[in-house]
């Protein structure tokens, strides 16, 4: 059992971070505070979950979100992906474990994950649209977005979306509003099993240790935690009872990174794009002050002249032998 | 002699000097709206290229009206470069003179011109101009309906759309240098502007740039018209 967090206090509190803590600021820099405050955590122990979407209804009831009345397709998944009102999803997979031909019913709980190094944060062309603050929680600046989809193409999880309302990028907040004040995210608030709990990243490291000795100790040898390093860990892990096979948990990326496109996109090009530029404006300016400017001469206005006029004349008959 | 080298409507009104008119009213009017459009899609998009250029969003009306106009801009820039397509195509194909040119290109950029060989209504340069311009911005065009995704998001994977973005902006600095080498070679050959301002070049300047050009259009009774243009030379 992991302590739940304490009901929030009923008098106005002071917020626990705010503009002083952005450690990463899209398409611009920042001053990083001179301290960095307790990188927080989300843990979802995939293990433990029953698949309720209890997390589902706490993130549209705490973030006043409406979603549309859908279509069942035949699978457990509702809404069947991600949207901009559904900032986390149910993601179920039934999987036969092919050592023991055991039907196993895999549910990730889908959404941000809260890179150390954001993807989205680095694709994105507005400046501050996209913040990171130093407890690791990467937020969307909702009046700074300019509804590019460039964070779609920066995020290795594909978990932005954008909205066709009001044409600006949504993902799960990791509840900042309610970790400012010192609460947990509403989906860890919600679930009944404690498959979200919520804390420093240390803690959730720590805890994480002993959900997976005890499943290694019922005989998921593999069971582990998904942090991965390819993006500088995660401020939300999974315990995976298969952590060596991540991709059947409903496709979660094995080892998750950047896509080299972006870095591409967002580094070399750049530079080649300007130096190219440059150079021909370089060679331009250069060739004119060695080559001058080309002039047509008198003579050139004679000879064209004396073409025309010569043609002239004798244009009837050149006609008639072609 | 072959009339491979004209565009309907060029005329050749004799006098001193003899003036051309290379560029009819329509024609200019197409080209300039293309550079327009062109310039639009430059400062649009290099504001979403690099963060250093992002204040340039403030010509469209913010962040977000520049990433809704921008592919617009694009639209319309299809169709106007189509337009000066369907008018140009034909004399902008490749010619045998066309090698002989491009292996002399340094006596060219020296400003020996007359040490080249004789060309018809576009240079190689210019020629390369045309075409490259058309290929690159068939892959704007296309590139950029995969990364509309006001529109065309459900079209294309992330990793399409990946593909696409970095390609979409590669193409856009391959066409900000051409058009760079452009408007510095109408600049550099003085009497070019004249020609997409006026639409009329002096038969000096078709002497000295385009003598191909020039002697088909001297040979030819159809080219010239009834009466001495209205407005002389400046």
């Amino acid at each position: 059992m992991f302590p739940p967090f304490p009901n929030p206090p009923t008098t106005p509190t002071q917020a626990r971070f705010g503009e002083g803590d952005l450690i990463r600021r899209s398409a611009s820099s920042v001053t990083p505070p001179a301290q960095r405050q307790t990188e927080v955590a989300k843990l979802i122990d995939v293990s433990k979950c029953i698949g309720c979407k209890a997390c589902q209804s706490a993130c549209l009831e705490w973030n006043d979100l409406h979603e549309e009345v859908g279509v069942n397709v035949g699978v457990y998944d509702n809404p069947l992906d991600l949207t901009p009102a559904s900032l986390t999803v149910m993601r179920f997979t039934e999987w036969v474990n092919p050592e023991s031909q055991n039907l196993e019913w895999l549910i990730r709980k889908d959404g941000c994950m809260h890179c150390e190094d954001p993807g989205c944060l680095k694709a994105c062309p507005a400046p501050g649209a996209i913040v990171q603050y130093s407890n690791g929680i990467v937020d969307f600046v909702h009046e700074n977005c300019i509804g590019c989809g460039y964070c779609v193409k920066g995020c290795p999880f594909n978990i932005p979306r954008i909205s066709k309302v009001d044409e600006k990028a949504y993902k799960c907040t990791l509840c900042s509003d309610r970790v400012a004040v010192g609460q947990g995210p509403a989906c860890a608030k919600a679930c009944p099993t404690q498959a979200i709990v919520f804390g420093t990243k240390e803690q959730m490291k720590s805890h994480a240790d002993g959900r997976i000795k005890d499943l290694k100790s019922r005989g998921f040898a593999n069971a582990g935690l998904y942090d991965p390093p390819g993006v500088g860990g995660t401020h939300v892990m999974y315990v995976l009872h298969h952590a060596d096979k991540p991709e059947i948990y409903a496709g979660l990326p094995n080892n998750p990174r950047i896509s080299p496109l972006v870095d591409l996109w967002k580094g070399v090009s750049r530079y080649a794009g300007f130096a190219a530029i440059g150079a021909f404006a370089v060679f331009s300016v250069l060739h004119s002050v060695v080559a001058g400017r080309s002039k047509v001469s008198e003579e050139d206005e004679t000879n064209a002249k004396r073409l025309a006029d010569h043609e002239g004349s004798n244009g009837s008959q050149e006609r008639a032998s072609t | 002699m072959r009339h491979d080298e004209v565009v309907k409507g060029d005329t050749l009104h004799p006098g001193d000097p003899v003036i051309i008119d290379r560029y009819s009213t329509t024609a200019r009017f197409n080209h300039w709206m293309t550079a327009a459009s062109l310039v639009l899609l430059a400062l649009s998009g290099l504001a979403l290229f690099h963060p250093a250029l992002y204040f340039l969003t403030g010509l469209f009306g913010g962040g977000s009206n520049t990433r809704a106009i921008h592919p617009w801009i694009g639209v319309f820039l299809f169709f106007g470069y189509m337009g000066l397509f369907f008018r140009f195509w034909k004399v902008n194909l490749w010619t045998p003179t066309d090698g002989t040119w491009l292996s002399k290109l340094h006596v060219f950029l020296t400003g020996h011109e007359e040490d080249m060989p004789e060309v018809g209504r576009y240079n190689f340069a210019q020629k390369a101009v045309f075409w490259w311009m058309g290929i690159l911005i068939m892959i704007s065009i296309a590139s950029g309906l995969a990364i509309w995704d006001q529109y065309f998001s459900t079209y294309t994977t992330v990793d399409q759309k990946r593909i696409a973005v970095l390609v979409h902006s590669m193409a856009a600095i391959v066409m900000i240098c051409i058009v760079i080498v452009h408007v510095y070679g109408a600049l550099w050959a003085k009497g070019t502007m004249t020609a997409m301002l006026k639409g009329r070049v002096t038969g000096g300047w078709a002497w000295r740039h385009h003598r191909k050009w020039l002697r088909e259009l001297a040979a030819d009774e159809k080219a010239r018209p009834g009466t001495p243009p209205a407005t002389p030379a400046e």
